[in-house]
């Protein structure tokens, strides 16, 4: 047990490594000087050969991805161009509203997307079943930010219901947050819960054909119990691993929809440092939602050895 | 009493018959959407002979107007007929969803073919796609974009590059599936060579799935590209192209939401249809399926 | 009453298909064995699947007919009265007992399930009920057994669970699907000795389905056999054996391989074809984390075959034997030991180095369904291995229709695609490719295990005649002792990687000097029966 977790915490090393290499070679491999595209547009011959220096781009590259990577163990994430801040800094002001999103769209995604998968499965090749698929095909299809906008038309422009845009933070008014929360997690929700749908619903069907199923309904067990107690549960790991790599679906949901609802969380500050061209903190986005991809996927993956005994090491 | 409800219960089975995509044959609903996509396809095609203006022509007097004879769907901020600029959109979402579909198919092919038959190349291969599954691939594709620079080639080089680790994975999982068979096996102690195997015996094996593959991965770049242009990181705002009306009609919303909703309606219906091809194509193709029919 | 009463029972594939059941009756006595034998096809297990009321759910369905439990009639019964009737009234064991349990479920709990499910017992009786249906069916440690999960029991134990499972509300009719052909012959042993007994104990009717006529001459009372959906015959089982009525029936008995060795053949004074010496494989040691050790899959083998000679490899799951095969064929390279064949030893090689002697020895797979590659013609798989060595596709096309003929199909059939072909005709074209590049060694890995007894018998023949026409030397991999006498001429018996005994067929087999290959052969079905002469064996008669 203590094996498998320490191997999997183990194997991210070398994934967090490739992501770490891909971000630095990604300015690097760039046609033009790093110095100047770091600089930013704006800038004098000085300022960047002080960058140059500063950032050790005058040395050789192996040295420098060794540098950077120092930089970052010890928490530098580096200077935002725009704001002259620090990127770490930056990042915790834009994070609450963020992982608020994040965290209503995950619960909001489980609560909806797992029981109609399982409706779906239940009820298989019936007028449920394909309702169920045709809606999940259609989240899947229709953009994340034109669902954003049918939302805002309908229900906010049209109906009153809810403010159009905007964030207020919990702590100041929980009511407002909430009301101002709703839209864009639905929105967001959208293609997860689509997603998560389908798999729960093909993961399913695929345990109630197994031999171990056909054996607890040879004990007169009731349809009802054979689905939950033996089916759902053995259908559970694959439902997990999609939430897990669907995680980057989230993520980049979160800029759409961060953009469509006027939220200044982490999806509007890349966005913002896209059009100001400030590559550091793109740079430090990437790297910061590759890690908590890695994270997640960590977590589920050691979650599987709640769920299947036969996982040990 | 039988007799009266038994009609009512084949007219309510009628639509969810319809509603089944691809069961039994090649459904009536992959029918629809493949008509659908001819049809955007066709359009993109001839887009100067079927529209009534150019779509970058802009003229200040024609501002923001409701649709008329001249102007099927109306006019932008700019004044350009909106309906010229839909059509043409059509040919960028076009290019790069085929485009990064071909691409993304063929390197992740000669990689997972790699990947899966030779342990030594393996470990270090998945390395490097777990690394890039890692990195969301709309930030990643921005990350390349604002780099390098907004143009088709750049937008499709930043989209194909997320998409090939999944094919990548696919391909590798089929082939350590096929590896172990018996006929595999026979191959090697035929005194077969080594590519030659992977040609003639593991690849055919990845056709089928990778084809469904296909159309997933050019239903998702068509949607990155237009996240991309809708952030303002696509392909450069002169082009028309769904994402970048949306973006220009974004300030508009209040007063003219056609110009998000017209783009928006395009754009789904072409995501949807490639995708309700690509379910029907798995339905048809799914090797269980096949294997229970043995 | 009768515990079963099946009558014209008529099953088929659902929206007009085909019928698979075509009208049989059926009837079981309390406290009766009785065994349902057939071929695949012959709608078996069907039969069985319908009288629990477990047809898969749109692909086939009842079309007429009568099946009454102990009095009660189950195609007329409500869901929820046919769900009350199985554990009570009818249970059911399966083929594979790993699939069979829920794997994520304690065994205990699982069988505590039944319980809850039928019965209003408190909670501490139905622990004490768990705990002796576990002892009953002879589980040791019965308390850490109720606590463990289907995957860390042995595929015996797991085997008892599914019959403590189905037994523990003492049913009138127990169905047994092919209980014991996923098991080891000695594990079969005890399990048939099992339910035989739980029988006695319980006065439970058992319909007990099966392929092995042997199993059938060890357990039936009655016997009822099936072919293609019809009832062909049914008796009691030493009429039935002695004195069969229908012609089926007299093939299917003949085709039984005898337990008898064949007589022995001439030793040619010629060097061996394949002489292994030392040959040791060792799995997982390589890896960094693992434990220093690794599993010692094979350990220190040694034996030769001379030409025109059979050598078979028997043993059961695990002993190793066939990563014999496998190092021979370098489908996995041998960890330690020699290889030598025609002379040349073959494991130095690498696999550039092997490729002019790859043409010298050749396989026969178990699975004649994967062991062609299915999209590729017939004929474009046999010319694969010639092609390869410089013949020209031409000439190696006409070889391959010759080789179709001499296996006993059309010429022509080496254009048509694998799925066209049966298993058995499928085994044949697998051998065709095999001897194609005329070997000096065939490998053949349970080549016949998954075929029919009938089919079995006609490959068997096949590889006889083939051997006698070209003289290669044979490894014959088997689990099954009745088919190792058929055609071996020496037989190695290996244990968990080891040789245990070794010598000519006749010996080994016939006068066995090592406690486990008579603990083999003891627990080798039906070896009591001549099957193919409708008499019980000389000795046994004797005795």
């Amino acid at each position: 047990m203590r094996g498998y977790i320490t191997r999997r915490v183990l194997a991210t090393i070398p994934v967090l490594l490739v992501v770490a290499v891909f971000v630095f070679l990604l300015l690097r491999l760039t046609p033009g000087d790093p110095a100047a595209i770091i600089a930013g547009d704006t800038a004098t011959d000085a300022q960047i050969a002080a960058i140059r220096h500063n950032l050790g781009l005058d040395q050789p590259i192996v040295v420098q991805f060794a540098l950077w990577v120092g930089q970052l163990l010890h928490g530098n994430l580096g200077t935002s161009i725009l704001s002259g801040k620090t990127v770490a800094s930056l990042i915790a002001d834009r994070a609450p509203p963020t992982i608020w999103l994040a965290t209503i769209t995950m619960v909001l995604t489980i609560v909806v997307a797992v029981p109609m998968g399982v409706l779906a499965a239940w009820r298989h090749k019936t007028w449920v079943d394909h309702l169920i698929m045709s809606l999940s095909v259609l989240g899947f299809s229709v953009p994340v930010f034109v669902i954003g906008y049918l939302l805002i038309g309908l229900f906010a422009v049209d109906l009153h219901w809810f403010p159009v845009q905007g964030y207020t933070p919990p702590s100041q008014d929980f009511w407002a947050f909430l009301q101002k929360m709703i839209l864009p997690a639905i929105t967001l929700a959208s293609i997860y819960v689509a997603l998560i749908a389908r798999m729960t619903r093909a993961s399913l069907l695929d345990v109630l054909g197994e031999d171990y199923v056909r054996t607890a309904r040879a004990k007169g067990i009731a349809e009802r119990k054979v689905l939950f107690r033996h089916a759902l549960r053995n259908a559970a790991i694959p439902v997990m691993t999609v939430i897990g790599t669907g995680f980057a679906l989230l993520i980049s949901g979160v800029v759409v929809t961060e953009s469509v609802f006027n939220i200044p969380g982490l999806g509007r500050l890349t966005v913002d440092a896209i059009f100001s061209r400030d590559y550091p903190t793109i740079q430090a986005l990437i790297l910061l939602t590759s890690g908590i991809y890695i994270a997640v996927n960590l977590l589920i993956d050691l979650s599987y050895t709640l769920l299947d005994p036969r996982i040990r090491y | 009493m039988a007799s009266e409800t038994t009609p009512i219960r084949a007219r309510l089975r009628l639509p969810t018959h319809l509603l089944r995509p691809g069961g039994g044959g090649f459904g009536m609903v992959p029918m629809i959407a493949s008509v659908v996509l001819a049809l955007i396809v066709l359009a993109a095609l001839f887009a100067p002979f079927i529209t009534l203006h150019d779509p970058v022509q802009m003229s200040p007097a024609q501002r923001l107007k409701p649709p008329s004879a001249g102007f099927p769907l109306g006019t932008d901020a700019y004044g350009r007929d909106l309906m010229a600029r839909v059509i043409y959109g059509a040919r960028v979402s076009l290019i790069i969803g085929i485009g990064a579909s071909i691409c993304s198919v063929v390197i992740g092919l000669a990689i997972g073919l790699v990947s899966g038959f030779f342990r030594y190349a393996d470990a270090v291969v998945m390395r490097i796609m777990d690394g890039l599954m890692a990195m969301p691939s709309v930030l990643l594709a921005i990350a390349i974009v604002s780099l390098v620079g907004p143009s088709i080639w750049t937008v499709m080089f930043a989209i194909t590059i997320p998409e090939i680790p999944r094919v990548v994975r696919l391909v590798r999982s089929i082939v350590l599936a096929a590896r172990d068979e018996p006929y595999v096996e026979a191959a090697i102690a035929a005194g077969t060579s080594l590519p030659r195997i992977l040609w003639r015996h593991l690849m055919p094996n990845t056709f089928a799935p990778l084809s469904v593959q296909a159309t997933y991965v050019c239903a998702s770049a068509i949607l990155t590209e237009a996240i991309l242009s809708f952030l303002g990181a696509g392909v450069s705002t002169e082009t028309p192209t769904w994402g970048n009306i949306m973006a220009e009609g974004r300030m508009y919303f209040l007063i003219k939401p056609e110009l998000i909703f017209w783009p928006g309606l395009a754009l789904s219906l072409c995501i949807l249809s490639i995708n309700l091809i690509g379910d029907a194509a798995r339905d048809i193709l799914d090797p269980r399926m096949a294997r229970r029919k043995e | 009453m009768p515990a079963v009463n099946i009558e014209n029972l008529r099953v088929a594939v659902t929206r007009g298909g085909p019928e698979v059941v075509k009208g049989i009756s059926l009837t079981i006595e309390r406290g009766e064995t009785v065994c349902l034998v057939g071929e695949s096809g012959s709608g078996k297990s069907v039969t069985s699947l319908a009288a629990m009321g477990l047809l898969p759910k749109g692909s086939l369905e009842i079309r007429g007919g009568k099946i009454e439990i102990d009095g009660e009639d189950a195609l007329a019964a409500s869901p929820a009265a046919l769900r009350r009737m199985r554990a009570s009234k009818m249970a059911m064991i399966f083929q594979e007992p790993m699939t069979a349990l829920n794997p994520v479920m304690r065994v205990g709990d699982q069988i505590d399930e039944v319980l809850k499910e039928h019965t209003k017992m408190p909670a501490p009786e139905r622990e004490k009920r768990v705990l002796d249906i576990l002892e009953q069916v002879g589980l040791p440690d019965i308390a850490r057994v109720r606590m463990s999960f289907p995957h860390q029991l042995s595929g015996g134990q797991r085997q008892r669970i599914m019959i403590a499972m189905a037994l523990v509300l003492e049913p009138v009719l127990l169905i047994a699907d092919e209980p014991t052909t996923a098991l080891d012959v000695t594990t079969q042993k005890q399990i048939l000795k099992l339910i035989k007994d739980l029988q006695v104990d319980h006065g439970t009717a058992v319909l007990f389905i099966t392929h092995d006529m042997g199993v059938v001459s060890e357990i039936a009372d009655r016997v009822y056999v099936m072919n293609h959906g019809d009832m062909v015959e049914d008796g009691p089982i030493g009429a039935l054996l002695r004195t069969p009525q229908k012609e089926y029936t007299r093939k299917l008995l003949s085709a039984v391989p005898s337990l008898v060795p064949r007589p022995g053949r001439e030793k040619p004074q010629k060097a061996p074809v394949l002489d292994v010496n030392n040959l040791e494989k060792i799995y997982g040691a390589t890896s960094l984390f693992a434990k220093a050790a690794g599993t010692r899959a094979v350990d220190d083998v040694s034996f030769n075959i001379l030409p025109g000679r059979t050598l078979g490899i028997v043993g059961e799951s695990g002993s190793g034997k066939s990563t014999v095969a496998r190092c021979i064929m370098r489908l996995i390279d041998p960890s330690k030991g020699q290889v030598r064949i025609d002379g040349t030893d073959i494991v130095g090689f690498s696999r550039q180095g092997l490729q002019p002697h790859r043409a010298k020895f050749q396989m026969v797979f178990q699975d004649p369904y994967r062991s062609l590659n299915p999209r590729l013609t017939v004929g474009e798989s046999i010319i694969e291995a010639p092609v390869n060595y410089g013949i020209s596709r031409t000439l190696a096309m006409e070889r391959a229709r010759e080789l179709m003929v001499e296996v006993g199909l059309p010429a022509d059939a080496v254009g048509r695609y694998p799925h066209q072909f049966s298993g058995g005709q499928r085994q044949r074209i697998a051998i065709a490719r095999a001897v194609a590049m005329e070997p000096k060694l065939l490998v053949a890995d349970e080549a016949v295990s998954a075929l029919d007894v009938s089919v079995q018998a006609q490959v068997l023949d096949l590889l006889d005649r083939l051997q006698r026409k070209s003289g290669f030397g044979m490894l014959f991999i088997t689990h099954d002792l009745r088919v190792a006498a058929q055609i071996c001429d020496e037989v190695v018996v290996m244990s968990r990687g080891k040789i245990v005994e070794a010598g000519p067929a006749d010996r080994v087999l016939g006068a066995p000097s090592d406690p486990y290959t008579r603990s083999l052969i003891d627990a080798a079905p039906g070896r009591d029966w001549d099957f193919a002469n409708f008499r019980p064996m000389a000795r046994a008669e004797g005795a």
